[in-house]
């Protein structure tokens, strides 16, 4: 305790030291973005000689790139809202009731969390083809419930059990209908949760790229597919993937701002 | 908590069950309807029971790639939850350095997998890759295309950068949940810092270090878009996991009655360790909710 500044600085240094580790490759994509595809492949420097947003240009003047990213949202955006809304109610039932095979029930959608998405690739194309779905944002807005709904009730029950049930008896003894009460009372308590789940729900349908890819080929391509195309098409433009990749990192980073927090216990899944 | 019997419930759950239904059950039926059939063009089947099952649980390639998977998962799971922990032990408790500590270190995890893979697949080049290019730089023979050992630790330190953050949060969100009187109670009987840990903190992050154990083994054992960007699952096979296999059997051979069954099998141990964690897990308090509060 007597050299406090010190021992600040040797506890701090394990976090700092991990930040850098994953800051640095975050770093080369973001240098790589604003290096010209010359200057990329002929010579090797730490940052950019001349930085250049010319790639960032390329991604917004093209359709083809600019559209993978209007996709992209729009499907996630779909998914979130569809998986938050059938989680809600369901959250409640698994969290306020027993009732028959709740157990079961609970588990067997978890187990959809832990299904491996290349076991569904292949009937999922099969599926959404039958259907008339192909390459539309619904049908991999509706796929991508597989894993969101299991874990969106799996956070919002953790939060829901959070909430005193006296708040729901006194709510019903003061003449309160079901849905008024829920809409009412109970969603604005466990708002924080709300947003935990549609981050969560956010979060993995953007990240995801297996199903995406299988289940559209123009109209609904999702902006990570645009990339592996550009990868196996050309495998030469490097400043103009890096730049898409940075671009694919942003709504990311803005996300996490506004629920920060709140991250650490909805990681925890609701249940600290 | 206590609950109230009520079947009625269900109804407020049946739109979560038919969604989940349409988008898990069906698809799975094709699934296993393909693994009991095979077929020879113009969409005739002909039933040949388990012998796709057999063919798969005898063949070298299924075992070769499910011991390589086994051998990443155990691999990423010995780093990323000691240093996990070890990271969540060491953070700020307090103040604007923890929004940002948190938000920095969530960063990884909303990057698409495989843009990952593309950060990883440029970082670790040998021409243009800082990674890369520093290791040759020192002397070091890598080149992650060519050399099995580079292309290992290379999806491996990928795993860990990608990865480790979660296991980082989960630990913290337990940590910051202990109860200051713990900590007041250890210092009156001047217990050193070890006691604290091994006595107060684990015991109180059992729980999250379960969650988070449970989730990175369901999601190291499903990987594919990382290493299927990065190494193609090569150089050789040395690197074609489990899904990159299924993919390479599915999509690229169409071979869909053994892909079909490799699909079953696999999802089934994914089921049963995954149980197996569950009923750890909720074993105190067997609630859908749980809950230590």
């Amino acid at each position: 305790m007597n050299a406090p500044g010190k021992k600040l600085r040797a506890k701090y240094f394990a976090p700092t030291l991990y930040i850098i580790f994953l800051m640095t490759p975050i770093y080369w994509l973001l240098t790589m973005s604003l290096k010209t595809n010359q200057e990329i492949l002929s010579a090797f420097s730490l940052w950019p000689k001349n930085p250049t947003l010319a790639n960032y240009i390329v991604i917004f003047t093209d359709a083809s790139w600019y559209s993978g990213y209007i996709n992209s949202m729009i499907y996630v955006s779909m998914n979130t809202v569809i998986s938050v809304m059938a989680a809600l109610p369901a959250a409640y039932a698994f969290s306020r009731h027993r009732f028959l095979g709740d157990k079961h029930i609970f588990f067997w959608l978890l187990t959809n969390r832990m299904a491996p998405p290349a076991v569904f690739a292949l009937p999922f194309f099969q599926l959404y083809s039958s259907i008339g779905l192909f390459d539309t944002h619904i049908a991999v807005a509706l796929a991508h419930t597989l894993f969101n709904i299991p874990l969106a009730i799996w956070i919002l029950e953790g939060f829901m059990s959070g909430v005193p049930r006296e708040i729901d008896e006194t709510a019903y003894i003061d003449g309160y209908s079901f849905p008024k009460f829920f809409v009412k009372i109970f969603t604005p308590l466990i708002a924080s949760g709300i947003g935990v789940a549609a981050f969560f729900c956010f979060m993995f349908s953007w990240v995801e790229l297996l199903i995406a890819r299988t289940l559209t080929s123009v109209a609904a391509k999702p902006i990570a597919a645009v990339m592996t195309r550009t990868v196996s098409a050309s495998g030469l433009d490097w400043g103009v993937l890096a730049a898409a990749g940075i671009l694919t990192i942003l709504p990311g980073a803005l996300v996490i701002w506004f629920v920060r927090h709140h991250i650490a216990r909805g990681f925890a899944l609701g249940r600290v | 908590m206590q609950k109230t019997h009520d079947h009625k419930a269900l109804w407020l759950v049946a739109p979560a069950l038919l969604l989940v239904a349409f988008t898990a059950v069906i698809p799975l039926m094709t699934v296993v309807n393909y693994s009991v059939q095979d077929t020879f063009g113009n969409n005739q089947f002909f039933w040949v029971g388990a012998e796709w099952y057999r063919e798969i649980l005898q063949s070298d390639r299924f075992h070769a790639a499910f011991l390589r998977q086994i051998a990443f998962s155990a691999t990423v799971l010995a780093i990323e939850i000691p240093l996990g922990l070890a990271i969540a032990l060491s953070m700020p408790k307090k103040g604007i350095s923890v929004s940002v500590c948190l938000v920095l270190m969530a960063l990884p995890l909303l990057i698409p997998w495989n843009v990952v893979g593309t950060i990883w697949q440029i970082f670790a080049r040998v021409d243009i890759g800082l990674l890369g290019y520093t290791l040759n730089g020192l002397g070091v023979d890598y080149n992650y295309t060519q050399n099995v050992g580079a292309a290992w630790a290379t999806l491996i330190i990928m795993d860990v950068w990608h990865w480790t953050s979660l296991v980082v949060l989960l630990c913290y969100a337990g940590l910051v949940a202990i109860p200051p009187v713990y900590y007041q109670a250890a210092r009156i009987d001047g217990a050193s810092r070890w006691a604290v840990f091994r006595y107060i903190e684990l015991p109180k992050m059992s729980r999250v270090l379960l969650i988070a154990v449970l989730l990175r083994f369901m999601d190291s054992f499903m990987i594919y878009t990382e290493p299927f960007v990065v190494t193609g699952g090569g150089p050789g096979n040395a690197t074609t996991f489990l899904s990159v296999d299924l993919v390479k059997m599915a999509i690229g051979q169409f071979d869909l009655g053994p892909a079909a069954a490799l699909s079953v099998i696999y999802f089934l141990i994914v089921i049963l360790v995954s149980w197996a964690f569950y009923t750890i897990m909720t074993r105190e308090d067997f609630e859908p909710s749980g809950g230590v509060r």
